[in-house]
């Protein structure tokens, strides 16, 4: 076990860096550099400063190797967009896309398994209701849900359109902050969600009905088992397994949508930073956004096998050693 | 489901080639008293009004974005003149009637029906090329992993397992935005052709990899090459054939895929310029909620993406595959 986790984190580590020095080395290949920021008509003096403090006059393997010592201490870093500190930029753009994937995994988890469930034992006029649901939700990529729902928004005014908070919404105490916060969440977490769910819902539907045509259920019924509980207890638990292979999936799929609703809802995540950043050349900045993202990857796919783990027993007993 | 997503993709494709003529209007003409107008409501025969017909728009107010249908002068439809299917009269000389708007006009006035159209073929062209590159490249790739095994076959699987691991929407987007900003039309439609191949690759490559590596182990393989069949022929006539239906699956999966991606970058400023009529580039002028919620139709383009994922779905679907991943 110790082993296991010790070589998972030396992965994880390695994966991350690979990224953030592939994204660092890509935003300084490119052409034009920060420096464009100034305007054509920066003095060079201003702009061999503006270099030289981003190490832009150093060679590239002398900045890569700078940088990468400096990020083993944990300093990422200043960025040029926000002349701050990278790691409190990608730190607090971070916790907002979790709070938005937790939100829409939580929300397809909760809508996507059942319905699955459901449409993989029943036939009849539900079922057929819930599949044509799942297939226009599957075919409604991220970017068709939130320009939908920022239609519906601005339509109704139920929902604000856009934002994490309200513009007056400064100063205000914490309990209001929240609640502002819950206010403008649902909009990009449904977004988020919708196609989910409906993968979810395919994805549970086909493994449950493989399930239940398996020899152990015929068992189970056999010995007098109740159909619910023959559906809850065997067949669901059964199908798990390769439910769970795709939450570690779901992950950077979430990750992936998540730039387009964060663009078009105005929630300032990390896709949103990563976009600002890559556009202006904000080096260090984009690096600091590639090495977040690839701890999300990196704790999505550890999920993602504990969460098999602990479905199969057979799959504990051997990878666990 | 299969037929259904069948017929649906061909009518996409039909539409798209025959816009000049579908189309009523130029998709470039600008009508500059229409701006923001909304879709023309076309009336049945009346008594006084023979044939299809509609009332021309008045502009009431420009701020407001207000209209009045001037109800004294029925235009009526022609069908089959000036080469088009349907217009309104436009002789020559004579003052310009009305044009026939069936999805409203966008901010510059322009026909959004007709720029759908001709956006649907930068979309799908680009779209396609783009697939055939990625299934090519990754045919290519697969096989000669499968085919040679040992190192080559884990440095290949190694490189395509890390793009593959990777959120796709950051790559291309990390790929596209270190190139220059503004390009003209043509160097765009082939650098985000190859940035979707180089995305696309690994996904077909693995399973083509895999196939090829079992599929090398059999007998007619063995017998092909005691005939004196080289590698190249071995590959090309004997081996990628058994991966025909996994790259057709795959091909289908990415094409969807690659026009999300083409809407994607346009919306945000980083695709096509928007002189362009893309269904992407046409995504972007509705960018703000209020616009959204005012001119709805604008959201056009949109509409027309749904269609073709979920044609798509429907394929896949009907033939008893796993559902499309929604990463562009």
């Amino acid at each position: 076990m110790p082993l296991f986790v010790a070589r998972r984190l030396l992965l994880a580590i390695l994966f991350i860096f690979a990224v953030s020095s592939a994204a660092l080395l890509l935003t300084r290949l490119a052409p034009g550099d920060i420096t464009q920021q100034l305007g054509p008509f920066a003095h060079p003096d201003e702009v061999a400063r503006e270099r030289a403090r981003f190490d832009l006059d150093r060679s590239i393997p002398a900045q890569w190797g700078l940088w990468a010592w400096r990020a083993a201490r944990f300093d990422f870093g200043q960025s040029y967009l926000y002349n701050r500190p990278v790691r409190g930029l990608v730190r607090r753009a971070a916790a907002n896309t979790a709070v938005l994937a937790v939100t829409a995994i939580a929300l397809a988890t909760l809508v996507g398994i059942p319905l699955g469930i459901l449409t993989g034992t029943r036939r009849g006029a539900l079922t057929a209701l819930v599949r044509g649901a799942s297939l226009i939700c599957l075919s409604l990529p991220p970017l068709l849900t939130s320009l939908l729902l920022v239609f519906v928004a601005a339509r109704t005014g139920w929902l604000p359109p856009g934002g994490m908070t309200s513009v007056d919404a400064v100063g205000v105490s914490w309990s209001a902050w929240v609640l502002d916060v819950a206010r403008h969440l649902p909009l990009p977490a449904l977004a988020l969600a919708m196609p989910l769910a409906a993968t979810f819902e395919r994805l549970q539907s086909q493994a449950v009905s493989e399930a239940v045509r398996e020899p152990f259920v015929l068992a189970a019924a056999a010995r007098g088992v109740p159909p619910r509980q023959l559906v809850v207890r065997h067949a669901w638990r059964a199908s798990l397994r390769s439910i769970c292979a795709v939450y570690g999936l779901a992950i950077g799929a979430l990750l992936s949508g998540s730039f387009i609703v964060e663009y078009i809802a105005a929630w300032p995540g990390l896709g949103r930073l990563m976009y600002e950043a890559l556009r202006a050349r904000d080096i260090y900045l984009v690096a600091g956004c590639a090495a977040m993202g690839g701890c999300f990857m990196a704790f999505g796919s550890v999920v993602a096998d504990l969460l098999l783990a602990a479905a199969d027993p057979r799959l504990r007993e051997r990878s666990f050693q | 489901m299969r037929r259904a997503g069948q017929l649906l993709l061909a009518l996409v494709l039909l539409v798209s080639a025959g816009a000049p003529w579908l189309a009523p209007n130029p998709p470039d003409k600008t009508f500059p008293d229409l701006l923001y107008a909304p879709p023309t409501r076309v009336h049945l025969p009346e008594a006084d009004a023979p044939g299809l017909h509609f009332h021309s728009l008045r502009l009431v107010s420009r701020l407001e974005r207000r209209f009045e249908e001037d109800r004294n002068q029925p235009v009526r439809l022609q069908w089959f003149t000036n080469g088009r299917l349907v217009s309104t009269d436009q002789a020559a000389g004579g003052p310009e009637s009305p044009p026939l708007l069936l999805l409203g006009a966008d901010p510059y006035g322009r026909d959004i029906f007709a720029r759908l159209l001709y956006g649907a073929r930068t979309s799908l062209a680009l779209a396609v090329v783009a697939t055939l590159a990625a299934v090519l490249l990754g045919a290519i790739i697969g096989s000669a992993a499968g085919y040679l095994g040992g190192t080559a076959d884990d440095l290949i699987s190694r490189t395509s397992d890390f793009v593959l691991v990777l959120p796709a929407t950051y790559v291309v987007l990390a790929l596209r935005s270190v190139m220059p900003l503004v390009l003209p039309a043509e160097t765009m439609f082939l650098l985000l052709s190859a940035i979707f191949a180089f995305v696309g690759w690994p996904i077909v490559a693995r399973g083509v990899r895999g196939i090829v590596a079992s599929e090398r182990e059999r007998d007619y393989v063995a017998a092909g090459r005691a005939i004196g069949a080289g590698p190249w022929r071995l590959i090309v006539r004997h081996l990628l054939p058994a991966a025909g239906g996994h790259l057709r699956t795959q091909a289908t999966l990415l094409l969807p895929a690659f026009i999300l991606a083409e809407a994607t970058l346009s919306y945000v400023g980083l695709g096509f310029p928007d002189t362009i009529p893309t269904w992407g580039t046409m995504l972007q002028e509705a960018s703000s909620a209020a616009l959204i919620g005012e001119s709805p139709w604008m959201l056009a383009p949109a509409g027309a993406i749904f269609l073709v994922v979920l044609a798509v779905n429907l394929l896949v679907q009907g033939a008893g595959r796993a559902p499309v991943q929604l990463e562009p």
